[in-house]
């Protein structure tokens, strides 16, 4: 044996050179890179931008009604926008959604009423139960729990011959679970149809993600699994859509899931239960991500683009909150829950245990 | 009819799921081709293919992760956990997931899973392999926990459970797979879930227990009939639900209760049926002494060399029922 050494230093380094960030429309809305520009029609980008519009506008309303307490938990989105909208962007109806508790916009989308999402997030029965034919399942607190769910459905969907996609959401949180490991190693082993989705808002809660994991990226998780982890620029609608379009058609191709982390940012709280994200972020990082705002970019690009005027995005934003004003109301005009309904939903029959309990209840309730 | 031992029962009941429901599937660890560590599954996936009988990687939290979303497709899982010590992996699934699914999309999503698990002690099994856990299970809102005694019983129990809507934790006692056989018939039937059976009929004492207990209670039971006393011995069969009224109408006649469990004493599935029983006027009003209880002391599993000093037995449950009948 010569004196030849393992380099354990140039092995990270090979590791961490496979996983770039991408980006194609920069913060000035610029493009850089021309040739992954995605195939989009003006209507297209357009209705991207209204949606992502939409989005922050639920969101403004969310704050103040959870502020005036007419909310239950409420999980801020703004500024993750292009990461939620733009890969949502990439789904088709039959697609299946397995959201985490941030991702109410894919699921109005995707066909949740908004006054279902205000249900849940008030804590009524009702916020769970779905339409008919919706292809989702409601928002996972247990956040790595939907991973290895999304490996279930993609099986499931693989069995019965179903050509379509499961998109999982979760965050850096999230990635670091065990259930998130066992997920995309299980989607893996099964070739499930499945895109794993990362957004990247850089806290969990307040833990900064680089004191979660010694990876300097949350897409190199992806390789443990076998599967590509791809790393894009979540503030970046074009880039967003262009790699989960890209990751639906691989997976839909039969290769197996993909790994995708959308490095974004966070602008408000984790919730609105009191967590003040001026402990936990450097002062800076405000401004600093605030000119990343996916809507400004979007918007340069539209304009110039002669796509956009920026006159009428202020009647746009009212006639959103109207709606969405409407969609409250419609939320608050539902029934009374009481403790026997829950008990009759335990099972598909009551027990007797629960049915001497139901009877209890009904009759404290007058029934 | 033929003689078949319990994990023959139950590989035959499983056979008859998978030719009768059509959106069953196995998966576990080491289920497939192996036919899992007990044999459970033992033929199976050569006659029903991979597709439906399949091995995983060896995450017990991604077999019950996988088995919910395979409920959300349409699917009637039947996981297998390879022992029931090895549980707490999955719990999240088990607890957080499954049993809370239904009541979470109010009522408008089920979960047909049926997982299966060996469990019990009295093998010599290593480290974290006997454990009785159903306790834990039983305090899960949302479960069903059936734990067989017998080869009739563990495939139509196993049947009904797998015709179930809801989620159903489907333990069986390792040292009943092998430890006898009876006439067990070929075809599909189903024993009713929450129901418990009066497996020995007497009239001075009842013992309430499930699992591999109910045979030390047998024993014990005969061991005292030749002493002049009559005792009863009621098979739980599905220890949540608890029959309740089965016991009652017992413990109405006998007007003695002992409760018998192989699982440690803290908490547990005795506490329940004790509890039961003293808030009932039917129960505390019937009853001439206090509620005896035998179970395993509050330790961890013991060692394998000592496990037999530490399980309950029959003549423990013996000395029990003679305090019990002697209280004045």
């Amino acid at each position: 044996m010569t004196d030849k050494k393992i380099d354990f230093a140039a092995h990270l380094q090979s590791v961490e050179e496979n996983y770039k960030m991408i980006q194609i429309l920069n913060e000035e809305g610029k493009i850089v890179n021309s040739d992954l520009i995605p195939d989009l029609s003006d209507e297209q980008l357009v209705q991207l931008f209204k949606d992502m519009l939409w989005s922050r506008a639920v969101n403004d309303r969310c704050v103040i009604l959870a502020r005036q307490g007419r909310l239950g938990f409420f999980g801020p989105t703004a500024g993750q926008e292009a990461s939620q909208l733009a890969s949502y962007l990439a789904f088709e109806k039959n697609d299946f959604l397995l959201p985490g508790y941030r991702d109410f916009p894919q699921l109005v989308k995707h066909g949740l009423p908004l006054h279902k999402a205000f249900l849940w997030s008030r804590g009524h029965i009702e916020g769970g139960q779905y339409p008919e034919g919706l292809n989702a399942v409601i928002p996972q607190v247990i956040i790595g729990a939907q991973i290895t769910q999304a490996a279930g459905v993609g099986l499931g969907m693989k069995k019965r011959g179903i050509k379509q996609v499961v998109f999982t959401y979760t965050g850096d949180g999230g990635s670091s679970q065990g259930d998130f490991y066992e997920g995309m190693n299980f989607a893996g082993a099964f070739k499930a149809p499945v895109v794993f989705f990362i957004q990247n808002n850089q806290y969990a809660i307040s833990t900064p993600w680089r004191k979660q994991t010694a990876a300097n990226t949350l897409a190199q998780k992806a390789a443990a699994a076998g599967i590509p982890g791809i790393l894009v620029d979540g503030m970046d609608p074009l880039a967003v859509y262009a790699v989960s379009k890209a990751a639906r058609e691989w997976v839909l191709d039969g290769n197996g899931p993909v790994l995708i982390e959308s490095f974004t940012s966070r602008f408000q709280p984790h919730s609105m239960s009191g967590d003040d994200p001026k402990i936990y972020r450097e002062e800076a990082s405000f401004a600093e991500w605030d000119a990343k705002d996916p809507l400004t970019r979007t918007r340069i690009y539209l304009t110039e683009k002669g796509l956009w005027n920026k006159d009428d995005e202020e009647d746009l934003i009212k006639q959103f909150d109207k709606e969405i004003l409407e969609e409250v109301k419609k939320s608050d005009n539902a029934p009374k829950q009481n403790v026997s309904q829950f008990l009759e939903i335990m099972f598909e029959e009551p027990t007797e245990i629960l049915q001497e309990q139901i009877e209890y209840y009904k009759n404290k309730e007058g029934n | 009819m033929a003689q078949l031992t319990m994990i023959q029962a139950i590989t035959n009941a499983l056979d008859n799921a998978l030719e009768k429901h059509d959106n069953t599937l196995i998966f576990g660890q080491d289920v497939g081709l192996n036919g899992g560590v007990f044999r459970a599954t033992q033929g199976l996936q050569a006659k029903y293919g991979e597709e439906r009988v399949f091995d995983t990687p060896l995450a017990e939290s991604g077999i019950g992760g996988l088995a919910v979303g395979l409920a959300f497709q349409g699917f009637r899982p039947l996981p297998e956990i390879q022992f029931f010590g090895f549980m707490y992996e999955t719990m999240d699934a088990i607890a957080g997931q499954m049993a809370r699914t239904r009541f979470r999309t109010g009522g408008t999503r089920n979960m047909p899973i049926t997982l299966r698990s060996p469990f019990g002690g009295g093998v010599h099994a290593p480290e974290s392999h006997s454990d009785s856990l159903e306790g834990l299970m039983a305090q899960v809102p949302g479960l069903k926990v059936v734990i067989p005694s017998n080869p009739y019983d563990a495939k139509g129990l196993l049947l009904a459970s797998i015709e179930d809507n809801d989620p159903v934790i489907f333990l069986e006692h390792m040292k009943l797979y092998r430890s006898f056989k009876e006439e067990v018939p070929e075809e599909y039937y189903t024993v009713p879930l929450g129901k418990a059976k009066v497996v020995l009929e007497g009239t001075d004492l009842s013992i309430v227990t499930y699992g591999y207990m109910v045979h030390e209670s047998i024993k014990a039971a005969t061991l005292l009939k030749e002493e002049g006393l009559s005792v009863e011995v009621i098979d739980l069969r599905t220890i949540s639900p608890i029959d309740v009224e089965t016991i009652l109408l017992s413990v109405e006649k006998t007007g003695r209760l002992v409760v018998v469990q192989e699982a440690q004493r803290q908490a547990g599935v005795a506490s329940v049926i004790m509890a039961e029983m003293a808030e009932r006027q039917r129960g505390i009003l019937a009853l001439k002494a206090p509620i005896g209880r035998v179970s395993a002391p509050d330790s961890i599993y013991p060692f394998m060399l000592a496990e037999n000093e530490w399980l309950p037995d029959a003549q423990k449950i013996v000395d029990k029922v003679k305090e019990v009948i002697n209280f004045d």
